[in-house]
């Protein structure tokens, strides 16, 4: 009787408090979806600025011309020599086009305006034509010519025609011909192919975002040959023999203080042994790659010595027990088994190592590069640099383009993480 | 059989002699709280032989001048309650006690007249020779196949591929597995049932060919059914193997064993055939363990 009255009371008590428990759970659960939303917002604005400002850069506004390939121009003494036509004054070819199109400029000032709405990259355009084809010569075509880089923002909006003229880049005179232009059909938007295989420019409707990107690749191949080996044999080390004493307690504090260390005091670091001790050549991406070594090492080793321990031990007894060595048994159960744990701390690390600025700054990484890399011991810049440089530039034309190279950015980074998460689902085991 | 005739029930009296045996050879002498052990700890046609065998994890003194040996053609139950050392004494027997840092061997243990603690014996082919199963069936994530080519590859046992799979399917049959998973090799063998895996498992050990077979409480993860297959193949594997098994369930050590021993907080109390420590244990802590008092 009195056992029954106080189960009651216990199931009572139970009850009261359950509509509390259950409301403490709703509210933990609507923090987290708060928490989630807030921050797909700003994930969401983050890409609508990016994609928003950047997406213009893909396309670039192109003139079409009617160019008289002269031979005066090209080859005034006739002798079509490869070395004579690369000498050619296609410049001039431009500017006689132009000038036949609007024959009513005639003052200096508005003349040069005039001759300034191709780009000067129309010129090796045209240089490459004649060299591929030397019977150009002699004969009128029409051809589309990159515009120049202001042209491009009054096309695609960027400059308001509404303005009072001492407001704008362009004047009234310079829009009319662009109007003109226009109207003939003379200007369409293409996809701009120069972004992606150019190097940097000065000119930005030349400026392309390959040679960055090609710096980052020989960049993180140097990150990567060195980093992962070293930091996958010093987990293996640290965590399958090293023997338990104060020596393997402060080594593995400091790997961990290693991951805490600014990224500028690598560069330093850099500047200080690899430039100015052992010589390395600056700006060059083998040093890029070395400080960036340094700087992800500590990531794979926590990460590579966390996949290590997860391997369960009854997998090392199993081996061991029918008569493997220490050795055998690491390489051939302990180390794929743990593998794409390894891989995924090497691929984050090598993802932090692609957006890494600052040590960049510190060797050389900064400086103005218009060829193409073609090793790591050339200079080159990277694509976060590349980004810091265009965001530094006046001409409202690098506007759209950093966006761009930040897009380009982060679909290496979508690309990698996604390679991360396949080959962590590809060699996942279940034990 | 001096030491079975002087052993009395008197327990918690401190012995300071080790055993003798038949051949003449004392071993060391330990003094402390070390109990004698009662019964025989020989066995008619020896395979291994332990002699006061101490175990210490650092401090701790988790076994304590064990001597037994393990008989050819013979099953020997270790039984005890849980912590009383019979996992630790049993990892001796091939060396897994290697892998724990902290973990010291002494006394002598030996397999045709070598010491396996000795400076030149090597681990691996001793592992070959004295196999283990685990408590808990640990297949590799491997295939059927590959779980037991694993060990003739790594010792070369095998010269080529036909001759690989003749052992395979051998060590499969002798462990009943092969009707069950003759048309799935190819799939890993973690996605066999328990009682598969363990039998996986020993037939992972039999295929490097062993001469002892040492189980660590291998049908506690199963259930009846598959405890019931395990312990009919043990039965067979007794033909050609020497196998030392730890066991919880004392039905299952009556049901296997031909001796028993029984360990009791690191002790070896009493060692006997298995007939005896069941019907009449002479010790009282084996009876008050085999009768259920504690354990
Ligand atoms: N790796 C280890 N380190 C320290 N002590 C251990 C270790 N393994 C076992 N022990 C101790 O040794 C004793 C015997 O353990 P074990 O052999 O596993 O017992 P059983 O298998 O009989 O249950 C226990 O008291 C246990 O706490
Ligand atoms: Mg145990």
């Amino acid at each position: 009787m009195n056992d029954t009255t106080q189960k009651r009371n216990t199931m009572e008590i139970v009850k009261a408090n359950l509509a509390k428990r259950y409301a403490r759970e709703q509210r933990f659960r609507a923090y987290g979806i708060a928490a989630i939303s807030l921050g797909m917002m700003f994930l969401l604005m983050l890409f609508i600025s990016i994609i928003g400002n950047g997406y213009g850069a893909f396309m670039q506004t192109y003139v079409k011309l009617d160019i008289e390939f002269t031979a005066d121009r090209i080859d005034p003494e006739g002798t079509r020599t490869e070395d004579a036509l690369s000498a050619g004054n296609y410049g001039g070819l431009v500017k006689d086009s132009l000038k036949r199109m609007f024959p009513n400029v005639k003052k200096r000032t508005p003349k040069k305006q005039l001759y300034g709405l191709a780009s000067s990259g129309a010129a090796y355009q045209l240089r490459k034509m004649v060299m591929d084809n030397p019977d150009l010569i002699g004969t009128t075509q029409s051809i589309w010519v990159t515009a120049d880089d202001d042209v491009d923002m009054l096309v695609k909006g960027h400059i308001d025609r509404t303005l009072p003229e001492a407001d704008r880049r362009m004047n009234d005179s310079q829009i009319s011909w662009i109007e003109r232009l226009e109207k003939e059909g003379r200007i369409e938007k293409r996809f701009n192919i120069t972004f992606f295989t150019a190097g940097d420019s000065r000119e930005p409707e030349l400026a392309g975002i390959w040679g960055a990107a090609v710096g980052s690749i020989y960049t993180l191949l140097v990150t990567l040959a060195l980093s992962f080996p070293i930091g996958v044999a010093t987990a293996v080390y640290l965590e399958e023999f090293a023997p338990c004493n104060k020596w393997t307690d402060i080594i593995e504090v400091n790997i961990n203080n290693l991951a805490a260390v600014p990224s500028i005091v690598f560069g330093l670091l850099g500047l200080a042994v690899f430039i100015n001790f052992f010589g390395l050549p600056r700006s060059a991406p083998v040093v890029g790659g070395l400080v960036l070594t340094l700087m992800t090492l500590p990531t794979i080793i926590i990460a590579s010595r966390a996949a290590l321990k997860s391997v369960p031990p009854s997998i090392r007894e199993a081996a061991l027990g029918v008569g493997a060595s220490k050795m055998q048994t690491i390489t051939h159960h302990v180390l794929p088994l743990a593998m794409p744990g390894m891989l995924t701390g090497t691929i984050i690390g090598m993802a932090q190592a692609l957006g890494e600025t600052a040590p960049l700054l510190m060797i050389g990484m900064v400086a103005f590069i218009v060829d193409i890399p073609g090793g790591a011991f050339d200079p080159s810049t990277v694509l976060p640099v590349q980004i810091y440089l265009w965001a530094d530039s006046p001409e409202r034309a690098f506007v759209e383009k950093t966006s761009a190279a930040i897009m380009v950015l982060l679909g290496f980074l979508i690309m990698m993480n996604a390679i991360a998460v396949i080959l962590r689902k590809r060699f996942e085991r279940r034990w | 059989m001096d030491n079975v005739a002087t052993a009395e029930h008197t327990d918690f009296e401190e012995n300071t002699i080790a055993h003798t045996s038949d051949m003449g050879h004392s071993t060391a002498t330990v003094s402390r709280d070390v109990r004698k052990t009662v019964g025989d700890i020989e066995a008619e046609n020896p395979r291994m032989i332990c002699r006061g065998v101490n175990v210490h994890y650092g401090d701790k003194h988790a076994i304590k001048d064990v001597s037994v040996d393990l008989g050819k053609n013979e099953v020997l139950a270790m039984i005890g309650p849980s912590g009383c050392g019979k996992s630790t004494f049993l990892r001796c027997l091939n060396r897994m006690n290697d892998t724990i840092d902290d973990c010291h061997v002494t006394g002598s243990i030996s397999i045709d007249e070598q010491d396996i603690y000795d400076k030149s014996m090597d681990v691996v082919p001793l592992r070959a020779q004295v196999g283990m199963v685990f408590q808990k069936p640990n297949p590799f994530p491997k295939s059927i196949y590959d779980n037991i080519a694993y060990g003739p590859r790594i010792h070369g046992l095998v010269e080529d591929k036909e001759e690989l799979d003749h052992l395979v399917e051998g060590s499969l049959r002798k462990a009943g597995l092969w009707a069950e998973v003759s048309d799935r090799l190819a799939q890993p063998g973690t996605g066999l049932s328990g009682g598969q895996q363990q039998r996986l498992c020993i037939a992972r050990t039999i295929a490097v060919s062993p001469e002892v077979i040492l189980m660590d409480e291998p049908c506690s993860a199963l259930d009846p059914i598959a405890t019931a297959k395990v312990e009919e193949l043990i039965d067979e594997l007794r033909e050609n193997y020497t196998i030392a098994i730890v066991t919880h369930s004392m039905q299952q050590a009556a049901r296997v064993s031909q001796r028993t021993a029984y360990f009791h907080l690191g002790d070896l109390i009493e060692v006997g055939s298995t007939e005896q420590i069941f019907n009449m244990p002479r010790h009282q802590l084996t009876e008050d363990y085999i009768t259920g008092r504690f354990g």
